[in-house]
């Protein structure tokens, strides 16, 4: 039991990077210019690591011929844990940076965490993927900064990202069933707990540029790291997968 | 495989060699061999990315031992490391090594203060801005900049173009005295 408890946090460790490294890559060729091209994509290959990383425990633990493939190529939307913030369309450049500052600086409080962890293999997971987020977080909020507090329309931009967008952001700290017991257990983190010093950052950079903060009366979407999804993960899994599902066991 | 031991558990039928005898360092030595893809001046000893060399011996004569290489990442994506853990079988092979592991671990986690001088000397020979030490910027400031050295006309007026650069491990910036744009092999 405790052992499919700590399979199902790595793989929403796992798919929440994966996703949204997915997600990034996206903008491949389509930045709006080119060293911010490049600034996305080295994040997503950032995140597409650590996904790699939670997936090859995951198979290790879970035995049966798993890979880290297998575990990313073969399982369907309502297999996968990710937080729905994760799988949100990238929109405009504005929508994209927030989405990544909202995530970023939960990730980086996360780590934080996880560098405690009883399980040694999370904790040098962590210890390795915290440096990549700091510069992941500096990043994000930079641009934020400079949108919001930038011309009219990126201003107005921005206000609409916000919108859609802090919707999926309750959901970062609301623990899953699965989390519950690796808690007590001090495996997993304590997400709760973190929701006022990240509600605190995000306050300081909207703020800082310009925005408006939203409220605490906001219903929050969930649902995601129980494999209900919204219809994106759909495409985007139908995307990632369509090679291994019509050429199955395919390598390059 | 993912393995974050620090030493594999050794099992009795093996005797380890001692760590500073020739043989290991006659394997360090062949590692510099391996280069990194990406930058091929540097060998992967010259990065920091070989932890430790372990041979194993078995006590029952006419069988081979081991060699383990312990390898830690540089960035978590990066797709070097998969094409380096093959060069390193594939060099320890044509040397006429057998039995050859190669055991990645992630704690503790590789940092730029691991690259050896002579590293940074290739790389700024090479054109690339060596790494300053880390716990000069590792931080969560915002719009703050390093002073990075110009690897072409020494000049420290040089300014960011774009933290994130053409590998994972570098950053874009521009001199503004030669005009020459360089890549940074950032701190971290």
């Amino acid at each position: 039991m405790k052992k499919q408890a700590l399979i199902n946090y790595l793989l929403h460790l796992a798919d929440n990077a994966l996703i949204l490294g997915q997600r990034n890559g996206k903008w491949c060729g389509h930045g709006p210019v080119l060293e911010q091209d490049i600034a996305i994509t080295n994040i997503s290959l950032d995140l597409i690591g650590q996904a790699r990383n939670f997936y090859q425990y995951a198979a290790q633990l879970q035995g049966n011929n798993a890979t880290e493939d297998t575990l990313a190529y073969l399982r369907d939307t309502r297999e996968f844990k990710n937080c729905l913030l994760a799988e949100q369309l990238n929109g405009d450049w504005g929508q994209t940076v927030l989405r990544q500052f909202f995530f970023s600086s939960y990730q980086f409080q996360l780590y934080r965490q996880l560098l405690q962890s009883a399980d040694s293999t999370i904790a040098a997971i962590a210890e390795k993927s915290l440096k990549e987020v700091i510069y992941h977080l500096r990043w994000s909020s930079e641009w934020v900064i400079r949108l919001g507090d930038g011309t009219d329309e990126s201003h107005e931009r921005m206000g609409k990202a916000i919108n859609n967008l802090w919707m999926y952001t309750g959901e970062m700290f609301m623990p899953a069933e699965y989390e519950l017991t690796l808690i007590a257990d001090g495996i997993a983190a304590d997400i709760k707990s973190m929701q006022p010093e990240w509600k605190q950052k995000i306050q300081e950079i909207l703020n800082e540029a310009t925005l408006p903060v939203p409220g605490d009366t906001v219903w929050m979407q969930t649902g995601g790291k129980e494999g209900r999804h919204t219809e994106q993960l759909g495409f985007i899994l139908a995307e990632l997968q369509f090679m291994q599902r019509a050429y199955p066991g395919m390598e390059w | 495989m993912l393995n974050v031991q620090w030493l594999t558990a050794s099992p009795e039928e093996y005797v380890m060699s001692d760590i500073t005898d020739i043989s290991t360092q006659k394997i360090w030595s062949i590692l510099e061999e391996v280069v990194d893809t990406e930058v091929p001046v540097l060998s992967i000893v010259d990065l920091g990315i070989v932890r430790s060399v372990i041979t194993k011996e078995k006590l029952e004569t006419g069988k081979p031992g081991t060699t383990e290489i312990i390898i830690t990442p540089t960035y978590s994506g990066c797709p070097a490391m998969d094409v380096i853990r093959i060069q390193i079988r594939l060099t320890l092979l044509l040397h006429g090594y057998e039995n050859i592991q190669v055991t990645t671990v992630l704690s503790p986690a590789w940092t730029t203060d691991w690259m050896s001088e002579a590293g940074k000397q290739k790389l700024k020979a090479y054109g690339i801005a060596p790494p300053n030490p880390s716990q000069q910027v590792c931080n969560t400031r915002l719009f703050a900049e390093e002073a990075i050295q110009c690897p072409l006309c020494n000049s420290y007026n040089t300014r960011r173009v774009s933290e994130f650069g053409s590998t994972a491990c570098k950053s874009l910036h521009q001199c503004n005295d030669c005009h020459e744009p360089f890549d940074y092999f950032k701190c971290h």
